[in-house]
């Protein structure tokens, strides 16, 4: 954007127009070791015979074949299916409803909206704390549920194996939904009344209103959404060790936690990188063309 | 309101209003429910949890959960309580994010107002960092720290966070100084500026509201982490995070539950209160990461 003023030729110009790339530099060269090269690093070892430590006796695609046959990895890709997509599907919705509500003109709006975004500024750590205890049918819900009188009254989804990854998506949809509702609340804001106006003047319903103009427009928050989320679920990782610990048995255990085991407990380290690279290319091939898209249009 | 002067153009009768100001409440208590719950219960005795009593006042207010969290509390082998850890994530997140800032605020600089070719695709290998599950870099991370004489110290978690925040501060800076008005910078060179001059006395002066949105951001996402800390801190250089994890999850003993919910609310403190005091920058930067432009 900006040229070097041509100046008087002299030792100190080299400094002066090399200036800002020196300033870049140690960023970048951080970034290209302990982004990339070890990136690298890490895929290479995913091809090694590596197992308490890292080790360079190549075997090829050995360990990811290992890795596909082990029943602990399918059952962790399984209960990421489960998780991730009932982890978007419920904070997408639940996010884009409570937007559409709070958008109109709703008195104190500022207080409910930091309320519903609050848990975002919490540690996962301190999130699966409190869901864990109250979600303990000793001592949480179910306890004082009964304590009411309900003496019936059952919630053991955190104690029962079918039903311990529900408790994942209870306590992230908690922790993560009024973050969506923010990010539908500023598309619904980006819109231009003067349709809606001329679609009412036709006799459109609200319902109508909304399902055909305002949900159509909000794409690219729904982009967004789900681009944050998909990533967010493939990462998870702080909130199943805090909830369940990958438990009860290996019912919520996620590839997040497979590759910590298997690297560092179980002394398989060829195989937890050979997870690792799976999680990262998942990723990817999320973020890249998402990255690739909002910086084309920027310049 | 009367005209045109409306923002909202769907009209709601009265029924529906009351509809939906009910709905809007219970979500609140939704969101609200597990600070209660934690709240409540770090502050009553033991037995009154253990009766089923999770969602009731204490009927015997108590401060012992708190100063039991704070400074005996089994972590791990020593009944330290969490005072330690909690020096820990401090000393770990100060510098963090003043480095991580600064060169954020350097980087954006450089790649709006002193651009030169390929700097779209630099930019973007530094945001890809961002996103990169951190399992990829666990393992040689480990022995790069090993290498450095870093590991299981604080330094070393500087480093890690340091590095790993990187693109999110220059994503932040690189946005907001693409805004500013390239003019003034041409305008301070022809009058004989230098890059660091131009740096200090134009840029900087307005980087106020980015740098809370930085500094924020940067804060939460530090003292909030546990993959790191749980990878390559020691018992005495352990973040907050983990501390409280070793706190809850010690199988040993009686759970002591208030004591844990007491240890929740100190870990979540300083990040809600940064939340309460500068909501608006939280919220601005958490789109900024999401929703760019």
């Amino acid at each position: 954007m900006v040229q070097s003023v041509p100046s008087r030729q002299g030792p100190g110009d080299w400094l002066r127009s090399a200036l800002p790339k020196l300033v870049l530099s140690p960023s970048l060269a951080l970034v290209v070791i302990f982004v990339y090269g070890f990136i690298f690093f890490t895929f290479y070892l995913s091809m090694t015979d590596s197992r308490i430590l890292p080790s360079f006796g190549y075997v090829g695609l050995e360990n990811y074949e290992k890795l596909f046959r082990l029943r602990s990895w399918s059952i962790a890709v399984d209960n990421l299916f489960v998780f991730g997509g009932l982890y978007i599907v419920i904070c997408c919705v639940l996010g884009l409803a409570l937007a559409i509500l709070l958008d109109q003109k709703i008195r104190a709006e500022g207080a409910i909206r930091t309320i519903y975004l609050y848990p975002m500024a919490l540690s996962f750590i301190v999130t699966g704390t409190a869901w864990k205890w109250f979600l303990d049918p000793g001592i949480g819900l179910e306890a004082v549920v009964q304590g009411w009188g309900w003496e019936s009254f059952t919630f053991d989804w955190i104690k029962n194996r079918q039903m311990a990854i529900y408790t994942i998506v209870i306590a992230a949809v908690w922790q993560t939904s009024g973050f969506v509702m923010a990010m539908f609340l500023a598309g619904l804001r980006g819109i231009d009344n003067e349709v809606l106006k001329a679609a009412q003047i036709d006799g459109a319903s609200n319902w109508a209103l909304y399902r055909r103009i305002v949900i159509p427009q909000l794409r690219p928050a729904f982009m967004s959404a789900f681009v944050v989320l998909a990533h967010m679920a493939i990462k998870s990782y702080d909130l199943v060790i805090a909830l369940t610990n990958g438990g009860p048995g290996r019912a919520t255990e996620l590839p997040a936690t497979f590759m910590y085991s298997y690297t560092f407990t179980r002394n398989q380290m060829g195989i937890g990188a050979a997870s690792a690279t799976i999680m990262l290319m998942t990723i990817a091939a999320i973020i890249v063309p998402y990255l690739w898209s909002e910086l084309r249009e920027k310049s | 309101m009367a005209g045109g002067a409306s923002d909202t153009v769907v009209r709601t009768g009265r029924t529906s209003r009351f509809v939906i100001y009910t709905i809007l409440t219970v979500f609140c208590i939704y969101y609200l429910l597990p600070l209660y719950v934690m709240v409540v219960n770090s502050l009553k005795p033991l037995d009154e949890i253990r009766g089923g009593g999770m969602l009731s006042l204490p009927q015997a207010w108590t401060l012992a959960p708190w100063s039991s969290a704070w400074s005996t509390a089994q972590i791990g082998v020593e009944a330290t309580g969490l005072r330690p850890y909690f020096l820990n994530s401090i000393l770990m997140v100060v510098p963090a994010v003043v480095i991580s800032t600064l060169l954020g605020a350097l980087n954006g600089y450089v790649l709006t107002k002193w651009r030169f070719r390929g700097d779209t695709i630099i930019f973007g290998l530094m945001l890809f960092g961002c996103f990169i599950p951190f399992q990829m870099v666990l393992i040689p991370m480990a022995r790069m720290l090993g290498l450095m004489g870093l590991a299981g110290t604080v330094p070393g978690l500087v480093f890690v966070h340091l590095v790993y925040g990187i693109g999110f501060s220059t994503l932040y800076f690189r946005n907001y100084y693409a805004q500013f008005p390239t003019e003034l910078v041409r305008a301070a060179m022809i009058d004989g500026a230098g890059f660091f001059k131009i740096f200090q006395r134009i840029m900087l002066p307005s980087s106020g509201p980015i740098a809370v949105v930085c500094i924020i951001w940067q804060f939460t996402n530090i003292w909030n982490d546990f993959l790191f800390g749980a990878s390559f801190a020691d018992f005495d250089s352990q973040p907050m995070t983990v501390a409280l994890n070793n706190l809850v999850s010690s199988s040993t003993g009686v759970k002591e539950y208030n004591v844990h919910f007491a240890g929740a609310i100190m870990a979540a403190l300083p990040t809600l209160l940064v939340y309460v005091v500068a909501g608006r920058f939280f919220v601005r930067g958490l789109m900024a990461g999401s929703v760019k432009g």
